[in-house]
């Protein structure tokens, strides 16, 4: 397919400005670029086809099944892309007078009111871009936290070796030393592993439950209780709030500060890779400390608050606003019930997949899951060569997106599946005879599976060339 | 799989060529470049750094994973191959000749077992 | 109410059935009972219609201005048609980050596209698939110049607010120090600079045009920063990029900005676009996702994400970034809109900003008591003088229907882009000389 460059033809463009209506000012020849401009020149047709043919080569969730675990693909609602789209949200400039616009900031603290009551949490911001944003961002209250108490010892933050990789990542780059504990094979924290792991140094724990193996540790209150007796904050990563919503709060688990992703669980769209949105939610004793900028509501309507010893800025104005008013969209049209009703119906669509695909292959845990669980394919890799990679573009053959490859770190081969509730029984059947036709060709023709893509627009890429000598763009 | 007589080897799968009683070059061994798979990158330490046994002291990038390489003698960095900079992948054609760093000012020297004992210990690492 | 739930009550059961559970709250056996909300809960949700209508008066609180003399990091452009129905397309919107190349060529090759047009717009050699938004652009920037021996950023006074606090931020988390670089009449002092440079300096942080819309002698502060050992990273204004020498031609190491004025709208704050932008010698540092070229099995050219090694799901606690998720269909639709603005077409809107801006300037400085509060050259924003009280004036301008400048110390900061016509600005002037009695 031809890039968007190899389209352009010298002198072709769209007209879109009238001509300068005040006289030509120029800009004095020492300040000007010599180096040429070299953008694509198209016409308003080229641009149109160019664009529709790389559409024809992308799978999103309204193409077909999309069960890449931690991700959660839920269905992104039409109407969220109507309200975010409204003129009267898209023209509001950020440094509008705040009387002028209330509306914006009703929607901030509207959505921030609802999420507390789904998270168990008291305050939230939401400048937070993104989820890993999120975790920086709620890493730095507690250390913050610390800090105002003159607790500078707290150096550490607690990562089970289970976890995302964002999360040892963010404490480090908040200036912790990571301090890796073992996880058991279902996932859940080594509770004598985290005894030993606490001390004087313990900052906080970053943890997410239902965990990375789709397992909700039950040990979850005395794991928040041996943080905070050693005087530590325990953090939750929101990634797999998508099983819990109505049932049970990360607040009432123990976690002092959590982040959301917008993105994932509260139904607004990846677009590629972002923009996502990630609130952060904390309990009073991080209040003092949130990002500048917190809507609060007075007897004059909504205003801007800076906390007295607000850790700065994250990014510049509010967080991605335009994400935030389609979850808000999401939260009014479900409801409490209608969240408690999706988090119980992701769970139960998991868990149908898991018993359909459990005899066909060994999955990482026994019995119930939350709202996804990892296939270990070690054996078939063994038996057959065939690995869970090649399992994963056999996939695409089927018209669906694969699960997510190797991860977590502690299984071995690992396909982690996460319907969401947005799939129709249907779908899951189609799903799981696909993957178990696979795993039966697997057996009775290895090569063939590991030949696969055949159907889709290009074959397996080179990755190792591609990194050795990086062609990063066009010339 | 091969294994040069005149190297030591770490059970990290360095090895060692002794230039002299207190310099020695540093390098991957293949049953380590076998199992790393195709590498893509190596970020080599500098000239001058302080080393010690069995510290990570660079590491070597495939296309999904990144592997420390711990450093099987106590010394000082004298110089880096920087060629591999340019092609990491010298290591998987050639891991006795892509050398990683040499080291000088050793002051001791971890625990190296001979080509006989480290092909010993590959076969029950492969199990 | 609303409900994305496909599968019908029947279904479910049969489902329950053969997970072999009785009802669904048998799946939260796990779940300890003490922590557990067992009751329904009473808040029902609305019908598209109701939310639809719930989220119109919200945003009809909003007082939408057809005349926008503010900018101070969110600009008002015109956006082409195109550039929202190529971006609204479901394909793109729905997708998540290009992991699977196979059935993700057309996201990776629009983001290889995007890298190239920032490197055309820079001219700098590597771009990354952006970050959150161009102050975080910034802070990534100033972690990537850190070394084992250089650590301090040293900020210039004249950069956005914004964009200094959330280097600062960032700073902080790395335990890592900040300095701020005074502004003499109007831009970055650069003998004030060369007294700060010490030779534990990672980096120097300039926006050009700078907070107060003056353009700074960037080469020269490059040149102080490359002498001490230290980096220069630029902020740039991605549509003054257009007209003014590239980041590249002064000499700066990394360029970044914040990417709203290329096709997004100004939707109180975001999302907006953080681009970043470096040289060869730096490409293994830049954060966040990288899309390269390579070939398929078959012999096809094809886009991958690549070097991610350097990124957190691989070297964790090592990686220098824990960012993921981007604003990759903003990156999109800064891509279109250069596409679609072309060359000629992005001078010519620049080209439009700066003179509109000087035509308001001189208009402005006419009224007694409004002047230029520096001499030194501007592009498209600058700071005047008033006469009256600033927030007065804009109150008086706000009940005409115009959004007028921002206050800042020493006056108000004005900015005229190609979307404000000669005739608003000829009605803006005629609203302030009312307000002040001229």
């Amino acid at each position: 397919m031809k890039l968007i460059f190899e389209r352009s033809v010298a002198g072709r463009s769209c007209a879109l400005l009238p001509e300068c209506d005040v006289p030509q000012a120029a800009l004095p020849q020492e300040l000007a670029r010599t180096q040429s401009l070299d953008l694509p020149e198209l016409s308003e047709i080229d641009l149109s086809r160019h664009y529709t043919e790389l559409c024809k080569q992308v799978h999103g969730v309204n193409d077909g099944f999309y069960p890449l675990g931690s991700c959660t693909m839920k269905y992104n609602p039409a109407v969220n892309e109507e309200t975010c789209s409204l003129p009267g949200f898209t023209g509001i400039h950020p440094l509008q007078p705040v009387h002028t616009a209330q509306g914006c900031m009703e929607v901030l603290h509207t959505a921030e009111d609802l999420l507390c009551q789904v998270t168990g949490m008291d305050v939230m911001t939401f400048q937070p871009a993104a989820g890993a944003h999120g975790e920086y961002t709620g890493v730095l209250l507690i250390k913050a936290y610390h800090q105002s108490r003159g607790d500078t010892a707290r150096n550490q933050i607690i990562v089970p070796d289970s976890a995302h990789g964002t999360n040892p990542a963010t404490a480090a780059m908040a200036g912790f030393k990571v301090v890796n504990v073992p996880s058991g094979a279902d996932g859940c924290v080594d509770l004598e592993a985290l005894r030993k792991a606490v001390g004087p140094n313990t900052a906080g724990l970053m943890l997410t439950n239902p965990n990375t193996v789709g397992i909700f540790d039950k040990n979850i209150l005395e794991i928040t209780d041996i943080i905070h007796k050693a005087g530590g904050l325990n953090y939750y990563d929101g990634a797999n709030l998508n099983a819990i919503m109505g049932t049970v709060r990360p607040g009432d688990m123990g976690f002092d500060v959590i982040h959301l992703n917008l993105h994932k669980t509260f139904a607004t769209p990846h677009g590629g890779g972002g923009p996502g949105a990630g609130g952060v939610g904390c309990k009073e004793i991080l209040k003092p400390f949130l990002p500048q900028n917190h809507v609060i509501k007075t007897e004059n309507g909504f205003t801007f608050e800076n906390a007295p010893q607000s850790i700065g800025s994250m990014k510049a104005f509010y967080g991605n606003f335009g994400v935030v008013v389609r979850a808000l969209t999401y939260l009014l049209n479900l409801g409490m019930a209608g969240l408690r009703e999706a988090s119980q119906m992701a769970v139960l669509n998991a868990n149908y997949m898991r018993v359909k695909l459990a005899p066909h292959c060994k999955i990482a845990t026994d019995g119930i899951c939350m709202h996804e669980f990892v296939m270990s394919l070690k054996d078939l890799l063994k038996e057959t060569g065939v690995s869970a990679k090649d399992v994963a573009k056999a996939m695409l053959d089927y018209g669906m997106h694969p699960p997510t490859m190797y991860f977590p770190l502690i299984v071995e081969e690992a396909l982690m599946i996460e319907p969401t509730e947005t799939e129709s029984k249907e779908t899951l059947d189609e799903a799981c005879n696909a993957i178990i036709e696979i795993l039966a060709q697997a057996k009775q023709d290895p090569e063939r599976v590991k030949a696969t893509p055949h159907s889709t627009p290009i074959g397996r890429p080179d990755e190792v060339t591609a990194a050795r000598n990086p062609r990063l763009r066009y010339q | 799989m091969n294994y040069p007589k005149e190297l030591l080897y770490s059970a990290s799968h360095e090895w060692v060529q002794k230039l002299d009683d207190t310099t020695a070059k540093i390098g991957l061994t293949d049953f380590a470049q076998h199992s790393l798979g195709d590498l893509v990158f190596v970020n080599l330490p500098e000239v001058g750094d302080d080393v010690a046994c069995e510290e990570t002291f660079c590491d070597v990038e495939s296309v999904k994973a990144v592997s420390d390489v711990y450093c099987p003698v106590t010394g000082k960095v004298a110089a880096v191959n920087e060629e591999l900079l340019d092609a990491p992948q010298k290591i998987n054609e050639d891991p006795y000749g892509a050398w990683l760093a040499e080291i000088s000012d050793i002051s001791a020297f971890g625990e190296l077992m001979d080509a006989a004992a480290y092909e010993a210990f590959c076969a029950k690492e492969e199990g | 109410m609303g409900s994305y739930v496909p599968s019908t009550a029947g279904q479910r059961a049969e489902m329950l059935q053969a997970v072999g559970i009785n009802t669904i709250e048998d799946l939260y056996a796990a779940v300890p009972q003490e922590m557990r909300i067992d009751a329904q809960p009473a808040q029902a949700g609305m019908s598209e219609l109701e939310v639809a209508d719930t989220l119109g008066r919200m945003a009809g609180k909003n007082r939408v201005f057809s005349s926008i003399f503010r900018g101070a990091g969110a600009y008002n452009h015109y956006i082409p048609s195109i550039v929202r129905r190529i971006t609204s397309k479901e394909e793109f919107v729905t997708a998540y980050t290009p992991y699977q190349a196979e059935i993700s060529q057309g996201i990776l090759q629009s983001i290889f596209e995007y890298q190239s047009m920032i490197c055309a717009l820079t001219g700098m050699d590597v771009s990354n698939a952006s970050v959150y938004d161009g102050a975080t652009a910034a802070a990534e920037a100033a972690a990537m110049c850190r070394d084992r021996k250089r650590s301090r950023i040293l900020i210039s006074a004249a950069a956005h607010p914004m964009v200094r606090q959330t280097i600062q931020t960032y700073a902080w988390g790395a335990n890592a120090e900040v300095a701020e670089i005074p502004v003499k009449d109007g831009r970055t002092d650069l003998e004030a600079l060369k007294g700060m440079l010490q030779n534990t300096d990672a980096g120097v942080y300039l926006q050009q045009p700078n907070y107060f819309g003056v353009i700074e002698d960037a080469a020269a502060i490059a040149q102080a920063a490359h002498d001490a050992g230290a980096k220069l990273i630029l902020g740039i204004n991605p549509m003054a990029a257009a007209l003014l020498q590239t980041p590249k031609e002064v000499g700066a190491d990394i360029a970044v900005g914040e990417g709203q004025p290329l096709g997004m709208p100004l939707s109180f704050g975001g999302p907006y676009l953080g681009f970043m932008a470096t040289s060869g010698a730096l490409e293994r540092k830049l954060p966040g996702r990288i899309v390269g070229e390579t070939t398929d099995d078959r012999g096809n050219r094809c886009y991958v994400l690549t070097l991610q090694a350097r990124e957190q799901h691989i070297r964790r606690e090592k990686a220098s970034s824990n960012i993921c998720s981007n604003q990759a269909l903003c990156a999109m639709t800064a891509a279109v809109y250069l596409a679609a603005m072309g060359p000629e077409g992005m001078k010519q809107a620049a080209s439009q900003c700066y003179s509109k801006a000087h035509y308001l300037a001189d208009a402005l400085s006419r009224i007694p008591g409004f002047a230029l509060t520096n001499s030194s050259p501007f592009f498209h924003e600058f700071v005047m003088t008033t006469p009256i009280d600033a927030d007065l004036l804009l109150s008086k301008l706000e009940e005409a229907g115009i959004l007028g400048g921002l206050p800042v110390e020493g006056g108000i900061l004005w900015c005229a882009t190609e979307r404000n016509s000669k005739a608003d600005i000829d009605q803006l002037i005629e609203t302030v000389k009312e307000a002040v009695g001229a």
